[in-house]
């Protein structure tokens, strides 16, 4: 049981690649944290780095209160869990989770009660005496959480445990780290690249992007307040939904239609020295069928017109997806890199693919031109240039720093398609789509 | 391959093209054979069927000290320059296979180099070296040599086999406590055991076949192998040349090359053509 801190860590390859700048994180005995980002973002090389299998460039790795820098990994009382599980293949699943007891001679007893006791927790008793390529991928992984158990170490490291599990038994197993991980009490760091299993997870979620912390925060912090765009569009999935738009005086004008942002809002993006365009984010639950959006929201949010590409039932939840012009303004490398992560080609075209997640009590459905809401109140507004998420500045939650723009229309009045209002906006007109109903301007 | 179709013709063929390519290596030995059993008087005789089968030269060769105490030397120099080879192979080709040091290039370099240099060219300096040395005609004389041209076979198979090796499973030795050294005895070799086994019988069989420095590093049979032992087998006269011993002798080193070859066949194969396909 000990507390991790890692102070100023950076990782220089020999060939001069950064792989790690200046990480900096307080890991709090018995928590677990999550090191989550694209691959190739140092998330594996800094837990490398916390198991002394990799050497550190420069700054301060203590475990315990102990500079452990330059200790080798056999003294610094961790355990390790890998991908490939590295099970030792001539070994029995027995010798497999003696084996770092047997290493410090242990008595002979008290491994076999130990290794008993671990294979116990974990439903491995019966497959003891077995070897590696006996078992399924399932009871391997098992086995390497054993191994790493037995050992009662200081704190476990864990690189992408379940990756090599079907999708099934991988949200089994999730559960079972998570109650094993809250049984033990012990600090645990636990890589991946999956931001699900991060969410679900983790007391806390560090996003790694390039050898950069983005965020270290709790999956509800990051879920609702993303610091930038690169946290706010790897966090979530499907994945938050963005869109160009343009300020002008107080207004903010999109492709979905047009917001009205409150003043301290406008303060805020304006001292910021923006300038007029910036990225707007949008998850795909604040969308609804507008439909089914009490008069008394509907207040809060805009209602557009949207014709339907693709419709996805998941019984509890309906998804929707639709195309909007992309406008300029949403080219920013964070977001290419995450369309690259999630192997998303780049299209090229000028249209951008909007997920919606409506309720399953909704009537629309495919190639339907339907009628859509979209609540302004969880927006993100992002400067495209730095990234960052202008919408967190004032501290008392994103939530109210946007006023959508219809307040002063009557919420009663039906939600009528005005092209003509569209044109007169002045926000760039898309093709079979609503203009922004009852913008004032 | 059963959905290649090969006409009568060409099974016909092919079947006749492997028999002519089996005979020609095997004539040979069988005609060493035919020899070994045939009395000294018919080892004129150009029947391939020994008119009168003896186990003469059998007897002869194995109740003489001149070719039993050869065939001591080279079990016991072949299993000891083995075993050193194999040792010192198997813990370069770790490195080679798994660490960046500098000057590795060279190394391996070097070892291809000592590998294809022609033997025959170091006879001469080896020669001097070993009689100013002290260590010739003597078991060491003909280890070291032996032990430095398996070296290169053995860096070369082993490396092969070491990379095939996960080397997370090295990293999982070391978090669980192990030292590097622990980690290569306890993980690594055990699971490099089978590459060790060919690595050894390939080196084995070098040196139990060699004859250069075999007859040019020994002058009596207190260290003179099996090989080099049969060039100085005496006929029962001065002019009679010891035909039937000599191929007596011959059968007897081959026999447990055959069945070395028939037992670890697939070994070998895996052995020569390591880093071939995977990796």
């Amino acid at each position: 049981m000990a507390e991790i801190v890692l102070d100023h860590i950076t990782k220089r390859f020999p060939d001069g690649s950064l792989a790690v700048n200046d990480f900096n994180l307080d890991i709090a005995d018995g928590e677990f944290v999550i090191l989550v980002g694209p691959s190739g973002c140092g998330k594996s090389t800094t837990l490398n780095m916390i198991a002394g299998l990799e050497d550190i460039t420069s700054g301060e790795l203590r475990i315990g209160g102990q500079v452990v820098n330059n200790k080798s990994p056999k003294d610094r009382d961790i355990a390790m869990v890998f991908q490939s599980y590295a099970l030792y293949p001539h070994m029995t699943v027995r010798q497999n989770m003696g084996f770092a007891l047997k290493l410090a001679k242990t008595p002979q007893n008290v491994i076999n009660e130990k290794v008993e006791e671990a294979a116990r927790i974990l439903d491995l008793t019966q497959h003891l005496d077995r070897k590696p390529a006996n078992l399924s991928g399932g009871q391997r992984q098992r086995v390497a959480m054993g191994r790493a158990i037995v050992r009662d170490p200081a704190a476990f490291l864990m690189d992408e445990p379940l990756s090599n599990l079907d999708a099934k038994l991988r949200v089994q197993t999730r559960t079972e780290v998570s109650r094993l991980q809250r049984r033990l009490g012990t600090t645990m760091v636990y890589v991946t690249h999956d931001q699900t299993e991060a969410l679900t997870l983790g007391d806390r979620v560090a996003v790694m992007r390039s050898g950069v912390v983005q965020q270290a925060a709790s999956p509800k912090e990051l879920y609702d307040r993303p610091l930038n765009l690169f946290v706010a569009g790897f966090i979530g999935s499907p994945a938050m939904n963005f869109l160009s738009g343009t300020l002008e005086e107080g207004i903010l004008r999109t492709s979905l239609g047009d917001f009205r942002l409150s003043n301290q809002m406008r303060r805020e993006v304006e001292r910021s020295g923006t300038g007029r365009d910036v990225i707007v984010g949008l998850r795909p639950e604040n969308f609804e069928d507008a439909a089914l959006v009490s008069p008394d929201n509907r207040q809060y949010g805009i209602t557009f017109r949207a014709k339907i590409d693709v419709y996805e039932s998941l019984g509890s939840d309906v998804f929707v997806y639709f195309t909007r012009e992309l406008g300029r303004g949403v080219n920013s490398a964070e977001l290419e890199e995450l369309a690259q992560d999630a192997g998303r080609a780049d299209s090229g075209g000028t249209g951008e693919t909007i997920a919606a997640r409506l309720d399953a009590a909704t009537r629309i459905g495919e190639g339907q031109d339907a009628e859509l809401w979209v609540d302004a109140r969880p927006m993100h507004i992002f400067d495209p240039a730095s990234g960052r998420n202008l919408s967190l500045v004032s501290d008392d939650g994103a939530a109210i720093s946007i006023q959508a723009a219809p307040d002063r229309t009557d919420a009663g009045e039906p939600q009528a398609p005005a092209p003509d209002a569209a044109g007169s906006s002045g926000a760039e007109a898309v093709p079979g789509q609503a203009g922004p109903p009852g913008e004032a301007t | 391959m059963a959905a290649v179709t090969t006409t009568p013709r060409q099974k016909a063929g092919w079947g006749s093209a492997n028999v002519a390519v089996i005979a020609l290596a095997l004539i040979p030995v069988l005609w060493m054979v035919s020899l070994s059993f045939k009395t000294p008087a018919a080892v004129l005789d150009p029947s391939f069927i020994p008119a009168s089968w003896t186990w003469g030269n059998y007897d002869q060769i194995l109740s003489t000290s001149q070719f039993i105490r050869p065939l001591i030397n080279s079990i016991g120099i072949g299993l000891i320059a083995t075993l050193v080879a194999v040792a010192l192979a198997s813990m370069a080709a770790y490195a080679v296979a798994r660490l960046r040091f500098p000057g590795k290039s060279v190394l391996i370099g070097m070892a291809l180099l000592i590998a294809i240099f022609p033997q025959i060219a170091l006879v001469t300096p080896l020669f001097n070296i070993e009689r100013s040395l002290g260590l010739f005609n003597t078991w060491p004389g003909l280890i070291i040599p032996y032990i430095a041209f398996g070296l290169p076979l053995g860096i070369y198979t082993l490396s092969a086999f070491f990379r095939e090796i996960p080397w997370e499973l090295e990293k999982a030795a070391k978090v669980d406590g192990a030292t590097p050294f622990q980690a290569f005895i306890r993980v690594i070799a055990p699971l490099a055991a089978p590459g060790m086994v060919t690595t050894a019988i390939l080196v084995f069989l070098a040196c139990w076949n060699d004859f250069l420095f075999a007859i040019s590093f020994t002058s009596t049979i207190s260290s003179r192998t099996a090989p080099a032992a049969m060039e100085y087998f005496s006929g029962s006269s001065q002019f009679t040349v010891p035909t039937g011993p000599i191929a007596a002798a011959a059968v007897v080193i081959t026999i447990p090359i055959i069945i070395f070859v028939l037992f670890f066949q697939r070994r070998i194969v895996a052995g020569l053509t390591s880093g071939a396909v995977k990796g």
